[in-house]
């Protein structure tokens, strides 16, 4: 177990994860400690602008591990960040209690308007944290799952399954808008008091919900090294490579597809169920296929197939949405996202870091024959050479 | 049980009145051949003639509409997908060569080798010695030592060839099907080529797909030519090559 | 009963005077004496007055009973005039129909209740039954027979009688047949008769009154009754069914005109476009140019603004094709994922475009004269612009068919498609075939946004909301084949429909979104799939 972890962390995962660690330290310390207007105190509105970015980071670690290195295009992964948004808005609705509008002690606001008589039962049991917490993974693992095991079964790839994803998302999203699916019907699920007993809206909460979205980062960002640098990783991406070659050489190539998708999706319901408690709000539109595309033209500009890539292009292409869409420019960001998504794929194909590290190759290669040849004398000790190979 | 399977228990491999047609084209049409253990066999046949389809129905890729593939006598290919085919000890190497271009040279191999093929097993998989031997082994059988650390896509298309060989030794299979391994090789290539399969024989079944008729002759062998999705011929080269009706397929009428 | 008791004895005179309301001479006093009776505000009062009118034979009559019916009648109590307010807002005097001014503060609407709402709606039906309209007089058979009152038999019957144009009298006999039905002291023969006539009228309306009968029939009549019940309800339920396919139809017809552009550009050339709606999009937008520069222009060849719109549309959303194709597509054949990328930015910045240009909202396009109006079909009603459509689309879809198997630049785009280097080497330029290609399903996106403004909103999302469903199509007709995309559009078109009452409209279209993907999961390649080692390929 413990070689999983320690071939996973090459230098720059390991620059990558003290950089995000680091972030997740001392950003909520200066909002907390020093004092408001201090030129190193972070703005709380910022704090939780970049919990954002954090969450939207861990859904493009998700996208890329099966993008990125089994050629699956899930256009459809917006639906399990919702889906653990809703586990987590569900907890959050239930924590309200009788604070609501309408003061009901069980029936949150939008029920009691609705004149629902009762819980509806898929509500029981979400008023404990660590029910809602194994919802935010199942839920979206499950339908990944269900869907994943009908799909790679019948081995419908490449565009196939990027429009069945996409309907697959469409779908939800009509559901989601009925009032009588309960939960909220248009308007989703907002007015969230407290978390664990903590005001959502304190600035102590928010920063330890910054926090811990740092927190799951790196976790996410461990997860997939380990999956990518293992022996699974290389099926993965001879899977994307030679799927039909995969099989003939044995591997169930429907199962590690299966295995991946999975983990991808409850890895997105963890960053949707992070997302909500700071944005303050889960309605339907987290649904709309578009929003899947976007996440996926945050890994494409990042670098699909590099994992920094991914958060990198995740945190870039949202301070740009951020930028652009609060300025006078605002009617401009739709011209600039579509031209990212023309420009990225025609001129920058491997995205930012892939095409750094393309340059480094040449050097690297260099280094690498010098290494390899200090290695094979090595070799005998079982020293694994992935680390060196990437 | 009947007769027939008693007879076929003898062979490794076994095909009886197989038919396959893709919306009316009949691309095998009653195909009967049976390879024994330890044989190496050849198979001629002009384009369309159905070689590609007989491999991609011994591999799982495509099922027969009607009759029986066994493996070993007991085994129905029919029924099993590419992976369990595989699993049992079947190889395959495509006409076009097919390697991991964005892995190295090793890793190919290394995926290549016929161990626990789970998800639990790769994700928690850990080299052994054993696996880097087989690997040494394999390198040095394909003469591709020297460029072990370089991707396979940077590989020159002989070197993709004989990787994609070094592939199916890895996989260390009870029969291996090989589809036009010489095309696009050097005569010198070629000569190697013939001279590794023929290693490989000394303790594996082979069937060769191959239009180099040379590089047949070289490997001194049984021949079958196909013709319209079934046998036309069998026999040595030379019984095969002299044949009229092969001559007349091959030449045209 | 006693109601019942009370409306027959009120009903009696009043049936007799109009009988000779039709044949006496109009007289003068009874009747200005009846208006003013308004102004008393009371219902017994209200009723007498509007027998007495209706049975006045006086011209105004008519204006009198229908203001009443819409709340348009206002009395003022003190002087006892009572005022008609005109649908234009003009006021008149009731009786005279002279125009007033105004109508003085102390008048107030002349109350109503349920009971009166009856005889006032029976009064109509007796007063517009001799109307010269034959029109109108349908329209009068029809409110006697949804009110059935037995007051207005001899009326009914006299009109029979005179009655000449065919329809009208079926109309009017279905009315007597009703009244007969509902009448207590009626023969079983003739009651047999009714049903037998009701029956053969077989809707909505002749089951609501065959249920509406009352329990204590005598057997014979209430097995007739229920006979014909089971015969109009399984007939409605076939005009159901029947209108189910034609809506059905209808939108098979829309996804079809959707995705057929689609079915080139993604089934033939296997370019996966997702600005594929904002073609659609702009052809609709090209349709509304074009309106708007008629109306201002020639507001006189308005009718003919879509026959200028559409070979526009497609030449503006083709050429607009052709430059996509030039300037992203052509370097991006082989990496289908990108492909879907790259043309999903397109689609941004192309409805970004529009909103730009146009505005964000809905913009108005009308339709020509001979696509407004509707016709009917037994119990179902087919609009125009429906049909067009459905006509339109298999024109273009029946024009592409022989585009592609007779012109030479369909010889060559199938040559390019099945095998791009031996067409290359036939000496075909395949990247102009490329070019091309692309550019007529673009087109013919630009010519489905035509006909879709005609039905939907003109707005920058109008594309959009087509391209998951035409993908849909495209994907369970099987790839690479217009026949496939033609049954695709058609069953799930169909199956949408027949799903809608049963599921309500949005569950219905999950449920399809779900039968498909799991369609998908069994014939991955869709309906009409090609097989054999080339499609691996």
């Amino acid at each position: 177990m413990a070689h999983v972890l320690t071939r996973s962390l090459d230098r720059s995962a390991t620059v990558f994860v003290f950089v995000v660690a680091a972030l997740g330290v001392l950003i909520p310390l200066s909002n907390l400690l020093l004092p408001a207007g201090s030129p190193l105190q972070v703005p709380t509105y910022l704090v939780a602008l970049f919990g954002k970015y954090a969450c939207y980071a861990i859904l493009a670690l998700a996208i890329d591990l099966i993008w990125g290195y089994c050629g699956i295009l899930s256009l459809g992964h917006g639906a399990f960040f919702a889906l653990g948004g809703y586990a987590m808005g569900m907890y959050l609705m239930r924590q309200i209690g009788s604070r609501g509008v309408y003061g009901n002690p069980i029936l949150p606001d939008f029920m009691v308007f609705l004149n629902y008589p009762k819980l509806p039962w898929y509500w029981n049991g979400f008023d404990m944290f660590w029910f809602a917490a194994l919802m935010v993974i199942l839920a979206p693992g499950l339908l990944a799952f269900c869907f994943g095991w009908l799909a790679f079964r019948s081995r419908v790839t490449g565009v196939y399954l990027s429009i069945i994803t996409q309907a697959m998302t469409y779908a939800l999203l009509l559901g989601f808008f009925r009032n009588d699916f309960g939960f909220g019907g248009n308007n989703g699920l907002t007015d969230f008091k407290d978390i664990l007993g903590f005001n959502v809206q304190a600035d102590g909460t928010r920063a330890a919900l910054f926090a811990l979205s740092c927190l799951g980062l790196i976790t996410g960002f461990l997860i997939c090294r380990a999956v990518v640098t293992s022996k699974l990783g290389k099926v993965l991406i001879a899977v994307r490579d030679a799927e039909s070659r995969t099989r003939f050489l044995g591997y169930r190539v429907e199962s590690y597809k299966l295995f991946v998708f999975t983990l991808s999706a409850c890895m997105a319901g963890v960053a949707g169920a992070l997302y909500v408690p700071q944005v303050g709000i889960i309605n339907p539109s987290e649904f709309a296929p578009g929003n899947s595309i976007e996440a996926v033209i945050w890994v494409a500009v990042g670098g699909r197939g590099t994992l920094i890539g991914a958060a990198l292009g995740a945190v870039l292409v949202n301070y740009a949405k951020t930028f652009f869409t609060s300025g006078s420019l605002a009617p401009y960001w739709l011209f600039m996202l579509g031209a990212m998504f023309i420009l990225v794929t025609l001129l920058l194909p491997k995205g930012i870091i892939g095409t750094l590290n393309a340059w480094w190759e040449p050097w690297k290669a260099q280094r690498l024959t010098v290494a390899a040849n200090v290695i094979s004398a090595a070799r005998e000790d079982g020293i694994s050479e992935s680390g060196m190979a990437e | 049980m009947n007769v027939m399977d008693i007879r076929a228990t003898s062979a490794l491999l076994y095909l009886d009145g197989v038919h396959v047609s893709f919306d009316g084209f009949h691309a095998i049409n009653n195909l009967s051949l049976t390879l024994a253990p330890g044989e190496m066999r050849a198979i001629i046949g002009p384009n369309g003639a159905g070689k590609t389809t007989m491999m991609d129905i011994i591999t799982g890729k495509t099922k027969p509409d009607e009759g029986e593939v066994l493996f070993d006598g007991v085994t129905d290919l029919t029924r099993l997908d590419e992976t369990s085919i595989a699993e049992l000890g079947i190889g395959r190497k495509f006409q076009k060569p097919t390697v991991f271009e964005s892995h190295t040279v090793e890793d190919n191999l290394l995926l290549a080798l016929n161990v626990d093929h789970s998800v639990k097993g790769t994700l928690f998989w850990r080299k052994s010695r054993n696996e880097t031997e087989r690997i040494e082994r394999v390198l040095d059988t394909i003469r591709l030592t020297s460029a072990r650390r370089r991707l396979a896509g940077n590989l020159s298309h002989g070197q993709k060839q004989w990787l994609e060989i070094g592939m199916l030794l890895a996989q260390d299979p009870k029969l291996l099907l090989v589809d036009e391994p010489v095309a696009g090789m050097t005569d010198v290539e070629t000569q190697q080529t013939a001279e590794l399969l023929k290693q490989i024989n000394q303790d594996k079944t082979v069937m060769v797909v191959e239009h180099d008729m040379a590089f047949v002759r070289e490997l001194g062998v049984k021949v079958t030519c196909l013709h319209e999705g079934s046998v036309l011929a069998e026999g040595t080269i030379d019984q095969v090559s002299s044949n009229e009706r092969v001559i007349e397929v091959y030449l045209g009428r | 009963m006693l109601t019942r008791f009370c409306r027959k004895i009120r009903a009696l005179p009043f049936a007799a005077l109009l009988i000779f309301a039709s044949v006496l001479p109009v007289m003068a006093g009874p009747f200005e004496d009846a208006v003013a009776k308004f102004a008393n505000d009371e219902f017994t009062d209200t009723d007498e007055a509007i027998a007495t009118i209706t049975t006045s034979g006086n011209p105004r009559a008519y204006a009198i009973v229908s203001a009443l019916q819409d709340g348009r009648l206002s009395a003022d109590p003190d002087t006892k005039k009572v005022y008609i307010t005109q649908s234009d807002g003009k006021n008149s005097d009731a009786s005279t129909g002279a125009p007033v001014a105004s109508i003085p503060d102390s008048a107030a609407p002349v109350r109503l209740n349920n009971r009166l709402r009856r005889t006032v709606e029976a009064a109509l039906g007796a007063l517009t039954l001799q109307s010269p309209d034959p029109a109108k007089r349908i329209q009068a058979a029809q409110s006697v027979f949804k009110a059935h009152d037995e007051a207005m038999l001899p009326a009914v019957d006299s009109a029979l009688q005179k009655e000449t144009n065919k329809s009208a009298k079926l109309a009017f006999s279905e009315a007597r047949a009703a009244i007969l039905l509902f009448k207590e002291d009626a023969t079983d023969a003739e009651k047999l008769e009714a049903i037998a006539t009701i029956k053969a009228r077989g809707d909505q309306e002749a089951l609501a009154l065959l249920v509406g009968l009352s329990g204590e029939q005598p057997p014979a009549i209430a097995r007739a009754a229920a006979n014909a019940t089971a015969s109009i309800q399984s007939n409605l339920a076939m005009w159901s069914a029947v209108q189910n396919a034609w809506y059905g139809m209808s939108l098979g017809s829309v996804l079809l005109l959707a995705a057929i552009g689609l079915a080139i550009t993604f089934g033939v050339m296997g370019v996966i476009n997702m600005a594929h709606g904002e073609m659609v999009m702009i052809g609709a937008y090209v349709t509304f140019v074009v309106q708007e520069t008629i109306r201002t222009s020639y507001p006189g060849l308005f009718d003919y603004s879509l026959l200028v719109a559409v070979p526009l549309a497609f030449i503006v959303a083709g050429a607009i094709g052709i430059v996509i194709e030039r300037s992203i597509i052509r370097f991006l054949y082989g990496r289908p994922l990108e492909t879907l990328l790259a043309t999903w930015g397109l689609s941004l910045v192309l409805q970004q475009a529009v909103r730009t240009i146009f505005g964000p909202n809905n913009r108005e396009v009308g339709n020509p004269s001979w696509m407004s109006g509707a016709f009917e079909i037994g119990q179902i009603t087919i609009t125009y612009n429906r049909l067009w459509i459905l006509c339109f689309t298999l024109a273009v879809f029946a024009l592409l068919l022989a585009m592609l198997r007779y012109t030479s630049l369909g010889l060559e785009m199938r040559a390019v498609t099945q095998n791009r280097r031996m067409a290359a080497s036939m000496g075909i330029a395949t990247s102009r075939v490329d070019a091309l290609t692309f550019g007529l399903g673009s087109g013919i996106a630009g010519i489905a946004g035509v006909a879709l403004s005609q039905i939907d909103n003109v707005s920058p999302n109008l594309g959009q909301s087509y391209i998951i469903d035409s993908f849909m199509v495209v994907v369970f007709g099987g790839v690479g084949n217009l026949w496939g995309t033609l049954v695709g559009a058609f069953t799930l078109g169909i199956a949408n429909k027949f799903m809608e009452p049963v599921a309500g409209a949005v569950l219905g279209k999950i449920a399809i979104l779900v039968l498909i993907i799991f369609f998908i999961q069994k014939r991955p390649r869709g309906l009409f799939a090609l097989k054999g080692r080339a499609v691996e390929a």
